[in-house]
């Protein structure tokens, strides 16, 4: 009694689960999708309009200046064919 | 200021196949905030769609640190986080709580009511899709007049509770309203809030095509429609002023407004509205009211008079 440090650190520490960022937290969300957007390039004129509204992040900069679509998470809604003001982006059914 | 949206940051602040809705509004206002804000964000969510967002664990869908907590109590663990933050010496962490209509108006009010009060560092911003949707389109009290949900079948009988303007009244130093459908609008308000140091609240307007039963394709369309109708009027109560923000400004003449029936008919919630047109024109008084009181308040906090802020002094 009386000998050494009054609190002790304790021997295991418990670790939070901590969830970390990483693309595909649910899977592959392309294979949801019942349409796929197509950009055309001669039309695109590079504005980035659908680059700022896709909800999913899965419009791409490409080095020309254009856009490209991540098929693989693309869920198909089409927000980046309503938005666009040169009808650059058209909806392709896939079903 | 204008935003070059070439120069916005090409992060993935939303890591794709989250578990969002196609389409969902949630998604597109979180990639708002870290392009306005950068990196230093953590972020304050209760229950709601955005805890689901995030997907299965170990992964995230959301590119930031979240502190995932229970509904009453988000504006408070925001409090505590950022005590911490400065008790540590990080001064520069922007601690910002991203919760739900339900998770503002009903059940996390009185912890967003005591954090206003106290005047807390923290940004609020309440992600409005009127209605608890992540549970099954049950009513709020920011559910508008006469929307269909799932607990009122037959169409909402009262109008939205107006926090925002409760806000005001609590006398924080930033009230703002933003809609996703004008993102650079939402990103100029945050970076404007970024810099002022108090509790700042933003109401961002999120069209749900789930809840609201549209295409997801028109959300932007529909949230752009929300303010052209001059249903949601986007302005800014900085510290005592009261402004208008440039876009909603010509709305303020009844004549540039577009009719309502454009808004409600691309809406399957107000589908049993379309062929009563008495409670069409309830929503237009209400729209009307709305103005009369902007009207006011920008009388009253004309900015450079600095008469808002005597009237606060004053009580």
């Amino acid at each position: 009694m009386g000998k050494g440090p009054i609190l002790q650190a304790p021997e295991t520490f418990f670790i939070a689960p901590l969830s970390r960022p990483a693309p595909g937290s649910v899977g592959k969300t392309g294979s949801w999708r019942t349409s796929k957007p197509v950009v055309y390039e001669d039309k695109c004129t590079g504005c980035m309009l659908c680059w700022l509204y896709c909800p999913e992040n899965t419009i791409l900069k490409t080095s020309n200046g254009k856009v490209a679509i991540d098929y693989d998470y693309c869920k198909g809604c089409g927000v980046c064919a309503a938005v666009c003001p040169f009808e650059a982006i058209d909806m392709v059914s896939e079903v | 200021m204008v935003i070059n949206l070439r120069k916005l940051p090409d992060k993935k602040y939303i890591m794709p196949g989250n578990a969002a809705c196609p389409g969902c509004p949630e998604t597109m206002g979180l990639r708002y905030v870290k392009m306005a804000l950068g990196d230093n964000v953590v972020l304050v969510i209760p229950a709601g769609c955005s805890s689901v967002i995030q997907g299965i664990s170990p992964y995230s869908g959301i590119n930031a640190p979240i502190l995932n907590i229970v509904f009453a109590a988000a504006a408070s663990a925001a409090t505590g986080m950022k005590a911490a933050f400065e008790a540590m010496g990080k001064d520069d962490v922007h601690v910002v709580v991203w919760a739900g209509d339900g998770g503002t108006g009903d059940i996390g009010f009185q912890a967003l009511s005591g954090a206003a009060e106290r005047d807390e560092d923290i940004i609020y911003i309440c992600v409005d899709n009127e209605a608890y949707m992540n549970t099954g389109i049950q009513r709020s009290s920011l559910t508008p007049y006469g929307a269909w949900t799932t607990t009122t079948w037959k169409g909402k009988k009262e109008h939205k509770k107006n926090i925002p303007m409760i806000l005001i009244s609590h006398g924080v130093k930033y009230v703002a309203t933003a809609s996703v459908g004008y993102p650079t609008d939402f990103i100029e308000k945050l970076q404007r809030a970024s810099k002022i140091k108090g509790f700042r609240y933003i109401h961002l307007l999120a069209p749900c095509p789930v809840g609201w039963r549209f295409d997801p394709a028109l959300t932007a369309k529909v949230a752009q429609l929300a303010v052209e109708t001059g249903l949601f009027p986007l302005y800014e109560y900085i510290n005592g002023e009261f402004k208008l923000s440039p876009i909603a400004k010509r709305y303020k003449d009844p004549s540039k407004r577009k009719p309502i029936i454009e808004y409600l008919k691309l809406q399957g919630r107000y589908r049993h509205l379309l062929d009563k047109p008495e409670e069409i024109k309830k929503i237009e008084e209400y729209i009307e009211n709305t103005w009369k009181l902007i009207e006011t308040l920008e009388e009253s906090f004309a900015p450079g008079k600095d008469r808002g802020k005597k009237i606060f002094d004053a009580l």
